[in-house]
């Protein structure tokens, strides 16, 4: 068994995976069922995989609760994706050295 | 319609696809970090992590995939799981082709499409408008390169990075799903209570005996098509004004 073989199968079903739907749908897609599956779906997947993995991804689940919460608002109040990304990082930063 | 730098406008999104991508790309170095740590137990080298991590751009499916190495299984079997691991990007990439404006050349697709991940599809898929790909080359720009050398770091370094930076770091990425998903809500009621459905449905399915023992790859997909397929089929695009802002 060959590493590179290994690591060349990968790339290319991951590769084939997101080319073949971004190359063979070419036109606006027009059943309403369908768009508004594609459209509903960036959200349910976005919203599925960060929570509860955020509770879950910091050493103690309080400062991933709080990132939550402080993403969650800022958002809210509008802060772009960099200061939302700084804010959660910081607070659990700053939340874990008074947990841990 | 031709995508150059020489004009102000193209090298201003080019330069905002550098930004939005550069603190994804320190939440890619975190990850990436301890995928090296991953890939070196599976008895990689760095050289071949970092190549793996170039070409897949995958976190859960080159995990997947270097524990198929360890374990020295059949070539089929990396290919499924590879397959299965990654599936969720075959819907981020039937939802994207619906961004791209259809005069835009179609070479461009077979690049976008190279850098789908949870985080470049988000912040692709929150551009107003068609999609420039120039946006999305910065983006990868900044991203892919501290995927990849924060692979080969963690193969080399190991678990030299302190663990309080690294579980600061790990919630970046989560922190630019809650920016993506959350300001539409605000102006959807219907997109703030399918979110919170999504968050309690995801909440069980990670405790639910029996699909708790799914890997978060299959649960991500088997969520969203049930959940998507509600939505589409309640509140359908196109009679609801309200949920077509973006």
């Amino acid at each position: 068994m060959n590493t590179y073989i290994y690591i060349f199968i990968m790339a290319a079903v991951s590769y084939a995976i997101r080319a073949l739907p971004m190359t063979l749908i070419q036109r606006p897609i027009t059943n309403k069922f369908v768009q508004s599956f594609l459209y509903y779906v960036p959200y349910v997947t976005l919203a599925v995989m960060t929570f509860p993995a955020i509770v879950n991804a910091t050493q103690s689940p309080i400062s991933g609760t709080v990132a939550l919460l402080a993403g969650i608002i800022a958002a809210w109040l509008g802060a772009d994706l960099f200061k939302v990304a700084v804010i959660c990082c910081s607070v659990v930063l700053i939340a874990e050295f008074f947990i841990i | 319609m031709r995508y150059s730098l020489k004009t102000k406008s193209n090298r201003d999104i080019f330069s905002s696809g550098m930004v939005d991508g550069f603190p994804i790309g320190l939440g890619y170095f975190a990850v990436a970090f301890s995928l090296g740590i991953a890939a070196k137990i599976a008895g990689l080298t760095p050289f071949q992590s970092t190549l793996a991590s170039l070409l897949c751009n995958a976190s859960a499916g080159e995990y997947a995939g270097f524990t198929v190495i360890a374990a020295s299984a059949a070539y089929i079997e990396i290919a499924i799981i590879t397959l299965i691991a990654n599936a969720r990007y075959l819907l981020m990439s039937c939802a994207l082709s619906q961004k791209i404006n259809p005069q835009m050349p179609f070479f461009h697709r077979f690049f976008i499409a190279f850098d789908i991940t949870d985080e470049l599809f988000a912040i692709n898929i929150s551009r107003e408008g068609f999609l420039n790909p120039l946006y999305t080359y910065g983006a990868m720009l900044t991203s892919i390169p501290l995927w990849a050398a924060g692979t080969a770091l963690g193969n080399i370094a190991g678990n030299m990075l302190p663990l309080r930076l690294v579980s600061a770091f790990s919630v970046a990425l989560y922190g630019m799903f809650l920016a993506v998903i959350v300001p539409p809500a605000r102006k959807s009621k219907v997109l703030t209570g399918l979110i919170l459905i999504c968050f309690a449905a995801s909440w069980a399915a990670t405790n639910i005996p029996y699909v708790s023992s799914l890997s978060d790859g299959t649960r991500t997909i088997i969520l969203t098509i049930v959940l998507a397929s509600a939505a589409a089929i309640l509140f359908p695009q196109g009679d609801n004004k309200e949920a077509n802002q973006q």
